[in-house]
């Protein structure tokens, strides 16, 4: 390490800038970075393979848990496909409710976001003031949905839960609030020295690398990629509403610190129009319990950019097939670009900056054996004898066990 | 001899700053939670951390050289601890003073980050080699225009004892404001020293865990943690003799009154420019002293000899 003065630092899995376990680790030249190695996988939770065994109500459950901030943008994404393989027409209410939810959302975690950006930087005072004007939105999703995350408002074939009239008032004077305090945030992040020093040319993904390493969300369109699903392939009632999408041609962080307060004005025009233009109705159709066969890809604008859910359906109550793509997972790529030639104390907010989701975007479990070079994957089969004899070694027998049971007529 | 022992480990000493240090540490929480929009802590957390750090076990990395590990905590509160003997507080002499102390006193406060820096560099955890090696960049930066802030005002009095400073700006009072420059240039100065945002790159939470006490737990690290305190304390105290010295012709409890509204008001700029600044890069922090800091020095150095050759006219 004296030597050459290159060596490598672990960040993660535990790491206080990491708020979900991931590994990156970095080879360091004194403050400057020469490489960064990524690996996935310390928060797989095999969630996609649950949802093959479950029925579909029980899924949406499931689903809207694959990440605890766009909880509704997973299980909306997840619910188009089924809806577009069964043939739904979903009532209008319904749309709007569900892209009322979706904006409020995006709100919160646009805010969130915020708060960690500052404290990456340093600025935990940032973090403070947003987290605090967050719990407005909050609030709000409680009031309508009952729950702060997980709102569990979709139903196949409709929503849940109707917003009344009184509920429709407290979102506006809400709306008020957070778009007062979103256009002071936005004169901070312009005017600021020390943030804008901590965050200007910080990560830059040029125009053609966003496009080549397929950046999704605020992280593309700060680097000029006019791309949102909710314009180009618009869902829910997005089509009948008229917004922005905004870019940003710093291509930096401060390119993507820009765009996401100014969704967050967006997100407030879109909430008003919803409010105003939301058409009476019922509020679901009735949905059949085995999904005729059939496959679906749906995508979703969530927070953090692109969702993508493809399913598989072959009659059942059970879907064949559900595939989840992250955004986390189509931005993560670009991470290692933009800490080319950094420093070491850019690291987080470069990494913050895609506003990644660890669990969301996690994959299977490889084994790299550092010795031989070798790769292998555990496999179901692999586990399950790994763990019984696991336990045969500290004196557990399941075989006896499991021919007692047998034996006994269960 | 007992009376010295006294001065030196009861009051004015070790008893009395460490617990007008846990005051200005909470002071300084409080008030950074306050400007933050938090409730911030009790008036009793600094003692109650203090309190159960002590209790805590130590660990001692197995590759870590024991020895200067655990000595490094020691030397560095010993030596803040021995700068703040010198320091006058509420009176123009200090308990011990000489010729010439005010350099022995800054050398005194440049030893803690000494310590850190060993302390750090011999734990050989990877994040605390970076926050040693930051800590020790960083002090090439402040250190100079600390310096020249403290001194151009000891040019003025022309003398080079905090005794003498401190006589002649309670004799002058108006000159305080001329050296209102480098009062906010040691103040700033004064923060990367205790490794304040925004120049708490040595210990960059996000970067490198806690820098170079990464390692560092149980007494040692409390005891850390205690310098700190009394870092920021006699760097207060050192700031208000020097700037400061009002009303030291009053009588005794107004004067102690004064000197605690001093340190008060220093704890609370500090605490105010830490809540109103993202934390600098270590690069961009060296470019700041240098290209602004040392000027600004040297501006206020410019002023003190222009007015040091009129007075004496």
């Amino acid at each position: 390490m004296h030597d050459s003065h290159k060596f490598k630092i672990p960040m993660g899995p535990q790491h206080p800038a990491l708020k979900e376990p991931e590994s990156f680790s970095i080879a360091l030249k004194g403050e400057k970075i020469l490489g960064v190695e990524i690996r996935l996988g310390y928060n797989h939770r095999g969630i996609e393979k649950a949802c093959e065994e479950r029925s579909y109500i029980q899924d949406i459950y499931l689903i809207e848990r694959v990440c605890g901030i766009c909880s509704h943008s997973h299980s909306t994404c997840f619910i188009q496909a089924v809806e577009e393989i069964a043939c739904l027409q979903i009532p209008e209410r319904a749309k709007y409710i569900r892209t009322l939810i979706g904006e409020l959302e995006r709100i919160h975690s646009h805010l969130l976001w915020l708060g960690v950006a500052g404290h990456e930087i340093g600025f935990d005072t940032l973090l403070m003031y947003t987290w605090r004007d967050r719990e407005v939105v909050m609030d709000l999703l409680a009031e309508l949905t009952g729950n702060r995350v997980n709102y569990a408002i979709n139903t196949i074939g409709g929503v849940r839960r109707d917003v009344s009239e009184q509920q429709a008032l407290d979102v506006l004077k809400a709306v008020d609030i957070l778009e007062e305090r979103t256009k002071y945030y936005i004169g901070i992040a312009t005017t600021e020295t020390s943030i804008i020093k901590r965050l200007l040319g910080v990560g830059v993904l040029s125009h053609e690398d966003a496009l080549r390493l397929d950046a999704v969300g605020p992280t593309a369109r700060a680097s000029g990629v006019t791309r949102d699903v909710r314009r180009d392939d618009p869902y829910a009632a997005y089509g009948s509403l008229s917004f922005d999408v905004i870019t940003d041609n710093h291509n930096d962080v401060y390119g993507r610190t820009l765009v996401r307060v100014k969704e967050l004005l967006e997100s407030f025009k879109i909430i008003r129009q919803v409010i105003k233009d939301m058409p009476a109705g019922p509020l679901s159709v009735k949905a059949p319990r085995k999904i005729p066969a059939g496959e679906a890809l749906s995508r979703y604008e969530a927070p953090r950019g692109e969702d993508m859910h493809y399913i598989k359906s072959n009659g059942t109550e059970k879907p064949e097939r559900v595939k989840v793509r992250a955004p986390t997972l189509a931005n993560v790529q670009a991470v290692k670009h933009m800490l080319k030639d950094r420093y070491l104390a850019d690291m987080p907010i470069v990494i913050a900056a895609i506003d990644p989701c660890f669990s969301c975007t996690d994959r299977l479990i490889s084994v790299d054996y550092l010795d031989t070079n070798r790769k292998q994957i555990i496999k179901w089969q692999d586990l399950h004898a790994y763990s019984i004899a696991w336990h045969r070694r500290h004196g557990i027998d399941f075989t006896k066990l499991n021919k007692e049971t047998r034996g006994a007529g269960f | 001899m007992i009376k010295a022992l006294f001065s030196i480990l009861v009051f004015p000493g070790l008893i009395f700053v460490g617990v007008l240090s846990f005051f200005a540490e909470f002071a300084d929480r409080k008030l950074h939670a306050r400007l933050q929009n938090r409730i911030g802590p009790p008036w009793f957390q600094p003692f109650a951390d203090f309190i159960k750090l002590v209790a805590k076990e130590e660990i001692i990395p197995k590759e870590a050289n024991s020895t200067i590990f655990q000595i490094a905590p020691v030397f560095a509160l010993a030596s803040v601890i021995t700068a703040f003997l010198y320091i006058p507080l509420w009176d123009t002499r200090a308990l011990f003073s000489f010729d010439g102390d005010v350099i022995v006193v800054l050398y005194l406060l440049t030893l803690p980050t000494m310590a850190i820096f060993i302390g750090g560099w011999y734990s050989t955890s990877l994040f605390a080699r970076i926050g040693s090696v930051r800590a020790i960049t960083q002090l090439f930066a402040y250190e100079i225009p600390l310096f020249m802030g403290i001194l151009s005002a000891a040019l003025l009095a022309d003398t080079w004892s905090l005794y003498g400073i401190t006589v002649f700006y309670n004799n002058h009072p108006l000159f305080w404001l001329s050296n209102i420059i480098g009062f906010f240039v040691s103040l700033i100065a004064l923060m990367g020293k205790l490794e304040k945002v925004p120049f708490d790159a040595p210990e960059a939470e996000t970067e490198i865990v806690a820098g170079s006490f990464t390692e560092y737990s149980g007494r040692f690290l409390a005891l850390f943690r205690l310098t700190l305190d009394i870092e920021m304390v006699a760097g207060a105290s050192l700031l208000a003799a020097v700037f400061l010295p009002v009303g030291l012709n009053l009588p005794l409890f107004a004067r102690f009154t004064i000197y605690l509204a001093e340190v008060l008001f220093i704890v609370g700029l500090i605490a105010l420019l830490r809540t109103i600044f993202a934390r600098l890069r270590i690069d961009q922090m060296i470019r700041f002293c240098w290209k602004y800091m040392v000027p600004l020095g040297f501006i206020q150095l410019l002023i003190n000899l222009v007015l040091k050759g009129i007075l004496s006219r």
